[in-house]
């Protein structure tokens, strides 16, 4: 009696089978499913390796070995000291200055592709020729200035042999001058790139508009292409502002170790194994870009601009 | 067609000096590198010869430089796939609204703004810390992959902005299944979009240094490998290895472009005949 009273087998398989479908089917458990990879490598290599930063900085160090803390002795030091706010005004200079330069020349360049180059293979090609050094190293690209700036490269030769200057001048090489120009070298595609992503997406009867109620060429870039072209610039700049203020390398290799930035106080004491020394600076550095970057981000929405 | 106006050819002079720049240094390396076995590290060139290459091939000379190379290119190809499948499967999720995709998001751009020296320091305390030793094929790759994964995942956000869900729903009316919807219609409409995603976690992990540099252990990548060159060689043999590596990532990025092109115009055959019928 109790069994007929029951669900035939088949059935009830069935609506197990309907529920774990419409399980499946809600979107909260299907996106979960297919972000899970991401969210893993996220949480394993990015959110734990950064609360494991900030826990380590207040450990204190021996001069061997690093010891679990809790003291505020590495940000006191770090505040107290005069080199810290040189080296961060340092930073802010390089990241300042690479941004304008970056920005004009990228916006330049990315509005020669978008508007002045009529075919579209020619675009595409020449597109192609300024990203592919984003896909070659970094480091060969900073070495294979040396010829170029050294006491005897090809620059103190040129003007030399021009008659410009008699001597060779020092500061081409290892001075403030060889970083921003590593910086605007390696750093100006992540702007080309996306103001010239923007630049595309413009509605060309914009612009035939604005010819036909009399505005000049010069009056359509300002009034039109530029407020137009926002979203590109303000990606474009997280991306230079960021890279830069983060850098170590470029500024280590470039100033020939005359120079600091924040990356380079952190780097230099991870050589000296101070970790939790080295990740109190991290962790400021840390503050100090997100606030930039969601102040900038406030101003865009990237998944919009994609 | 109309005359160009003047500012174009003044616009194409500076986008010409700007390749110059870009390329210039490569180039005069590539030349240098090319030295006479007397020669330094700028110019005049002494001579010409492959001298310095045959110092690359000579195991003494220089460091472990094929480990090296051998090293790099086994982690890129790993990073590649990885990249390609997780932002594929990221790209799929994202499509729909689900509870804490805006934080996911959020962090996707975290990942890509911040430092990577902090990535570097932390993945590294974690591992050494956590007793599991640092090596480039653990705590090496996964710091990289936080930097190539917001790029493929970008790529794919793109992609599927563009996508046109008619294929899919013209496949689910004629009875396909989740998965043979996504197996038979969105990843083939999208097959060139991943080269592009292969060809980004490929070349940033061959070539990224900062991300490496606390997190690759006792056995370095190539990038590493020619940082240590710059410290204390002053010979061209370095400028041979840069134009080896440069040329090498031109090989790689011109082989992604070719097969870029192959699978579109694959698409393009395979596409809609839709007004070519009689």
């Amino acid at each position: 009696m109790a069994k007929s009273l029951g669900y035939p087998k088949d059935i009830s398989a069935k609506m197990k089978g309907a529920g774990m479908e419409r399980f499946l089917k809600s979107p909260n458990i299907t996106g979960w499913l297919l972000a899970s990879p991401l969210a893993l490598v996220l949480a394993l290599f990015l959110i734990l390796p950064i609360i494991l930063i900030v826990v380590v900085s207040f450990w204190s160090a021996t001069e061997f070995s690093i010891v679990p803390d809790f003291s505020f002795e590495n940000y006191a030091f770090l505040f107290g000291s005069s080199v810290t706010y040189t080296v961060f005004l340092n930073t802010f200079k390089y990241a300042a200055i690479t941004w304008a330069i970056t920005l004009i020349l990228g916006f330049t360049i990315a509005y020669f592709l978008a508007f002045h180059v009529r075919s579209q293979t020619w675009q595409t090609a020449l597109f192609l020729l300024c990203t592919i050094p984003f896909w070659t190293s970094n480091i060969i690209r900073m070495i294979s200035w040396i010829p170029f700036l050294g006491r005897n490269g090809l620059a103190n030769e040129t003007l030399i042999s021009w008659g410009v200057i008699d001597a060779p001048l020092e500061w081409l090489l290892f001075s403030d001058f060889s970083v921003i120009l590593a910086f605007v070298h390696l750093y100006t595609l992540f702007m080309v790139v996306p103001i010239f992503n923007t630049m595309m997406r413009i509605d060309r009867s914009l612009l035939e508009a604005a010819t036909d109620a009399g505005a000049s060429g010069f009056q359509t870039l300002v009034n039109v292409i530029l407020p137009l072209t926002k979203p590109g610039i303000m990606i474009g700049s997280i991306f230079v502002v960021t890279l830069v203020m983060g850098d170590f390398i470029t500024v280590r290799f470039m100033s020939g170790s005359q120079s600091a930035n924040v990356g380079r106080l952190i780097s230099n004491d991870i050589a000296l194994l101070q970790y939790p020394s080295a990740a109190a600076t991290a962790v400021v550095l840390l503050g100090t870009v997100l606030m930039m970057i969601s102040a900038m981000l406030r101003l865009v929405d990237i998944r919009k601009e994609l | 067609m109309e005359p160009r106006p003047c500012s174009f050819y003044i616009l194409a002079s500076i986008f010409g000096l700007f390749l110059l720049f870009l390329y210039g240094p490569t180039f005069t390396i590539a030349i240098l590198s090319f030295q006479g076995p007397e020669g330094g590290l700028t110019f005049p060139m002494r001579g010409a010869s492959l001298h310095w290459f045959r110092d690359l091939f000579q195991e003494q000379a220089v460091g472990d430089i094929w480990g090296a190379f051998r090293r790099s290119f086994v982690l890129g190809l790993m990073v590649m796939v990885t990249t390609v499948v997780v932002s594929v499967m990221g790209g799929l999720a994202f499509r729909k609204r689900f509870a804490g995709s805006a934080v996911l998001f959020q962090l996707v751009v975290a990942s890509l703004v911040i430092p990577s020296i902090l990535v570097s320091l932390g993945v590294g305390l974690m591992f050494s810390q956590g007793g599991l030793g640092v090596h480039w094929a653990t705590s090496g790759f996964g710091a990289q992959l936080t930097w190539t994964l917001p790029f493929g995942l970008l790529i794919m956000f793109a992609v599927f902005n563009r996508f046109n869900p008619a294929f899919e729903e013209a496949a689910r009316d004629q009875g396909a299944r989740a998965w043979q919807t996504i197996r038979h219609v969105v990843l083939p409409i999208i097959a060139p979009s991943l080269v592009g995603v292969g060809l980004f976690g490929f070349t940033l992990s061959y070539d990224e240094f900062a991300r490496t540099l606390l997190t690759a252990g006792s056995y370095n990548t190539l990038p590493l490998e020619i940082y240590g060159m710059t410290t204390n060689v002053t010979t061209p043999v370095i400028f041979a290895l840069g134009t080896l590596t440069t040329v090498f990532s031109f090989v790689i990025i011109g082989g992604f472009l070719l097969a870029l092109k192959l699978a579109q115009s694959r698409q393009a055959k395979a596409g809609s005949d839709a007004g070519k019928g009689v």
